[in-house]
């Protein structure tokens, strides 16, 4: 295949994969690696240096629409931050040394999770206002807007909230993807921090937390100009399409059928990293 | 100067954030250009070999710019945007600088030493 075609290819690809990715809040990354992987026959690591560069766009550009709500915390995800850059070293020095058969394995059980957390997303549970003292001397507290005025909230179990970061920062620099699907797990399961709050401070912790991997890739040679380049204008552009439709449009329907596309490749990726074929 | 609030900083960082993606993407659209006219066959992904040396280091990709070379003109777009988060974090150390916020000062100082880092001692 010649080069035009094949960057139009990928960059189409890229742009539904963006697309698909805002609109399940599971990032574009979780996509674009399993169909790089499984149907342009792109090795592994090329894929997951691509990916990483269209996270890092994806983060970054959607923050500036999230923070005039007032809905992330720049504190909290500071903090988080010290975990997430020291697991995405470490998950980034893993993948010289863990095979790509065990990286598609575990790419799976990350896309099965991530279908299944999306699946069974729901409201907010009740905001713990009891102060957490670890929480309180750290800062970990804020307001956000709600329908009943400015409410107030306190971080909860903040050691469980760290770990579960670190793992979640390992996971990204091991795999090429945002992991947000963790990261909303530390915050709103581990922390008690309302879903919104968690959500969108999420999205702005995951560009620190893939640039910290990306220094690695680039120097190990992941990061390939001729892929990286259509995969991050696909994303991006499928990534703002998609957050656009979300504002306006219910998309219940959609995310369920995504839901199932996404698991089905998580299945597939197991299978092939089991089979050898990855 | 006024009291910086969380909420002013972090729209602050919002426009820069903004403004690195854009022009990253700008770079890279650029590059993506010249890539393709002087390309013709895609590269053999399947099988991994790495990129090529010049382009895995930002002395490299300079030099690479310098001659015009689409490859590195792409890569410097990339490395523009693996910048914009690490801004980022140097605008949260200023901004809880000026809200002589000791703790946060610290800790995003940490994140910062951590991403330096990566950029510079990665993959050694």
């Amino acid at each position: 295949m010649d080069a035009s075609s094949f960057s139009a290819l990928v960059f189409g690809t890229s742009v539904v994969a963006g697309l698909l990715g805002a609109l399940t809040g599971l990032g574009g990354g979780v996509v674009i690696v399993p169909v790089l992987a499984l149907l342009f026959k792109v090795d592994i690591r090329y894929a997951i240096g691509a990916s990483l560069v269209s996270v890092i766009a994806t983060s970054s550009g959607a923050a500036a629409a999230y923070v005039r709500e007032g809905l992330s915390n720049v504190r909290i995800g500071m903090f988080l931050e010290v975990a997430t850059t020291l697991g995405a070293l470490l998950g980034a020095y893993l993948t010289a040394r863990v095979s790509s058969h065990w990286i598609a394995i575990i790419f799976g059980a990350v896309l099965l999770y991530s279908a299944y957390s999306s699946y069974r997303q729901k409201g907010d549970h009740p905001i713990a206002i009891t102060l957490n003292p670890l929480a309180e001397r750290l800062q970990l507290c804020g307001s956000y807007p709600t329908d009943s005025g400015e409410t107030t909230y306190s971080a909860q179990h903040v050691p469980m909230g760290f770990g579960i970061m670190f793992g979640a920062g390992t996971l990204s620099g091991l795999l090429g993807i945002g992991s947000g699907a963790v990261k909303v797990l530390a915050m709103d399961q581990a922390m008690k921090l309302p879903f919104k709050v968690s959500t969108t401070t999420s999205n702005f912790m995951i560009g620190v937390t893939a640039a910290a991997s990306a220094g690695i890739y680039l120097a190990r040679g992941y990061i390939d100009p001729g892929l990286a380049m259509p995969v991050m204008l696909g994303v991006l552009g499928g990534s703002m399409i998609g957050s656009r439709i979300l504002v306006k449009a219910k998309v219940s329907t959609l995310k369920i059928v995504f839901v199932w596309v996404i698991a089905a490749l998580g299945a597939e990726m197991i299978f092939s990293g089991l089979t050898g074929r990855i | 100067m006024a009291e910086l609030t969380d909420k002013q900083m972090e729209i602050e960082i919002g426009h820069m954030l903004r403004t690195g993606v854009s022009l990253s993407a700008f770079v890279v659209f650029a590059g993506g250009i010249l890539y393709l006219r002087s390309r013709s066959n895609t590269p053999d992904y399947s099988h991994f070999h790495a990129a090529s040396e010049s382009l895995r280091t930002i002395a490299g990709v300079l030099h690479g710019v310098a001659r015009f070379d689409a490859a590195s003109i792409i890569q410097l777009g990339i490395l523009l945007l693996i910048a914009t988060p690490v801004v980022r974090v140097v605008l949260c150390v200023a901004g809880f600088s000026r809200q002589r916020n000791r703790l946060y000062m610290g800790v995003s100082a940490l994140v910062l030493a951590i991403l330096t880092y990566s950029l510079l001692a990665g993959g050694r």
